[in-house]
């Protein structure tokens, strides 16, 4: 394999820019990852810091995944799903959305970063907008900076 | 109220309705009371009930309602069980998530008059205790006595109790019960903290855990026959008192509460270390009450929170573009 070489362009980055955080994306088999496949056909442009894992339905993401995900040191997570009305399943994204109203507001209130634990509703047919969320959500992690709570797991 | 108690019960054992009560008896410390099982007609006079029974009684249930492999018709026994107001719900969320049948249990309700905080009698060594009225003496080695007001020693959960009495009963004996709704103010003081005071307030008081899981042991909700820290496949969390390993077992076992903590006090009681863990489960029991409009244990038939949904579910925290 060749190396990639450096381009001029990403020289001129100011140091706080080139933090990458990395973002763990749960995305629903029928619509979000349907939907982040149309953003790459449509050659939509977005940050390459989302890591997806496909999951098949917003509502078989487990709490304990986001929760699992933040203490293995990944700088923020988000979980996509079809919008309400459209689940594949009929109606896990109406629980799933129960479950992550509490989730985001208890990891809130006991002091982790909101802008760590994202959700959205994503369609197969909105490939513009997944690549706007992604963007919005790796921005808003890159202003918090690395993950760097004692709930990350040190493996000293 | 302990004679209309054990009156109740000797009627139950004499007429074959139950084969075994549980209910509390004199602990072996002083002032301390024990959950006790009892067999036979008997020995009902070991029953005792006053301001000091703080355990759950409830946990003890869904043990006894195991199906046993290629048993067609299950032997299960008949429980009679000793229950006051929150200990009373506990039981009615057993019933609604199908751990303990409610044809088998008969419950002997109890108006409750709050219970007594131990921790909180400070200032003399506890060897002899008694309660008179509302007044609490105490009485050390050397003979001093000291008294004690029982308002001044109310549990936290019964200062701010909502339900006397439990809400589902075979039988209740006479009483009203002490009602006192000054609501608990932890969850809005703490909302006011800064997020970083917040995450140091929780790390601070986790990473006191020694994870003895006697929190988990005591709650009536925690009947899984396999908890998740004790999963090896996949393995949640580390088994060693590692701050982020506790804190994933804490938020782990909290988020479990969820639309099913009735605030019993069972965990905040049986923690050895004292963590706050009131201020931690309530937020979720006032955010299940202020977006679903659900309490949990009032009634049988209402779907518990996580179970159901509505299409038009507040959805303010997803991210748009």
């Amino acid at each position: 394999m060749t190396k990639i070489k450096e381009t001029p362009d990403q020289k001129t980055i100011p140091e706080t820019k080139k933090y990458k955080p990395t973002i763990v994306a749960f995305l629903c088999n029928w619509c979000s990852y349907a939907g982040a496949d149309l953003a790459g056909v449509s050659r939509i442009q977005y940050a390459p810091n989302i890591r997806v894992i496909r999951v098949p339905c917003s509502g078989r993401v487990n709490p304990f995944y986001i929760v699992k995900a933040l203490q293995n040191g990944v700088d923020g997570v988000l979980v996509s799903g079809c919008h309400p009305g459209d689940c594949h399943y009929i109606s896990g994204n109406y629980y799933a959305r129960r479950k992550f109203a509490l989730l985001k507001r208890y990891l809130e209130y006991i002091g982790i970063e909101p802008e760590r634990v994202q959700f959205s509703w994503v369609s197969a047919s909105e490939g513009g907008r997944f690549a706007q969320i992604v963007e919005k959500v790796v921005n808003d992690v890159r202003k918090l900076g690395p993950n760097k709570s004692s709930i990350v797991k040190s493996l000293k | 109220m302990i004679k209309e108690i054990r009156q109740t019960v000797k009627q139950l054992f004499d007429q074959n309705n139950i084969d075994i009560f549980i209910g509390y008896t004199e602990g072996t410390l002083p002032l301390r009371k024990t959950p006790c099982f009892i067999t036979k007609a008997e020995d009902v006079d070991k029953l005792v009930w006053d301001s000091f029974c703080t355990n759950n009684l409830t946990v003890y249930l869904p043990r006894f309602f195991v199906p046993k492999p290629r048993e067609k018709e299950p032997k299960w026994p008949k429980v009679g069980i000793l229950v006051s107001g929150c200990t009373g719900r506990s039981l009615v969320g057993l019933f609604k998530e199908k751990q303990v049948p409610r044809e088998n249990i008969v419950i002997v309700g109890v108006p409750c008059d709050g219970v007594v905080d131990i921790k909180k009698i400070k200032g003399i060594e506890i060897n002899e205790g008694s309660e008179n009225k509302d007044a609490i003496i105490i009485k050390d080695k050397t003979g001093k006595e000291k008294e004690f007001k029982k308002d001044d020693l109310l549990a936290d959960i019964c200062v701010s109790c909502s339900c006397s009495v439990p809400p589902v009963h075979d039988y209740l004996t006479k009483g009203k019960g002490r009602v006192t709704m000054v609501p608990y103010t932890g969850v809005k003081e703490f909302e006011k903290m800064s997020r970083e005071e917040r995450w140091a307030y929780f790390e601070e008081q986790v990473s006191k855990c020694i994870r003895c899981y006697a929190c988990r042991a005591s709650c009536p909700n925690c009947w899984c026959k396999l908890c998740f820290v004790d999963h090896t496949l996949p393995q949640w969390t580390g088994i060693t008192n590692n701050v982020s390993d506790v804190m994933f077992y804490h938020i782990g076992r909290i988020f479990h509460q969820a639309g099913r903590c009735v605030d019993c006090g069972a965990c905040v009681a049986a923690c050895p270390v004292d963590i706050d863990l009131r201020k931690f489960t309530y937020k979720l029991i006032e955010d299940v009450k202020v977006f679903y409009g659900y309490e949990a244990g009032l009634s049988l038939e209402e779907l518990p929170p996580l179970s159901t949904y509505k299409p038009d579910d507040e959805q303010e925290f997803m991210t748009e573009p």
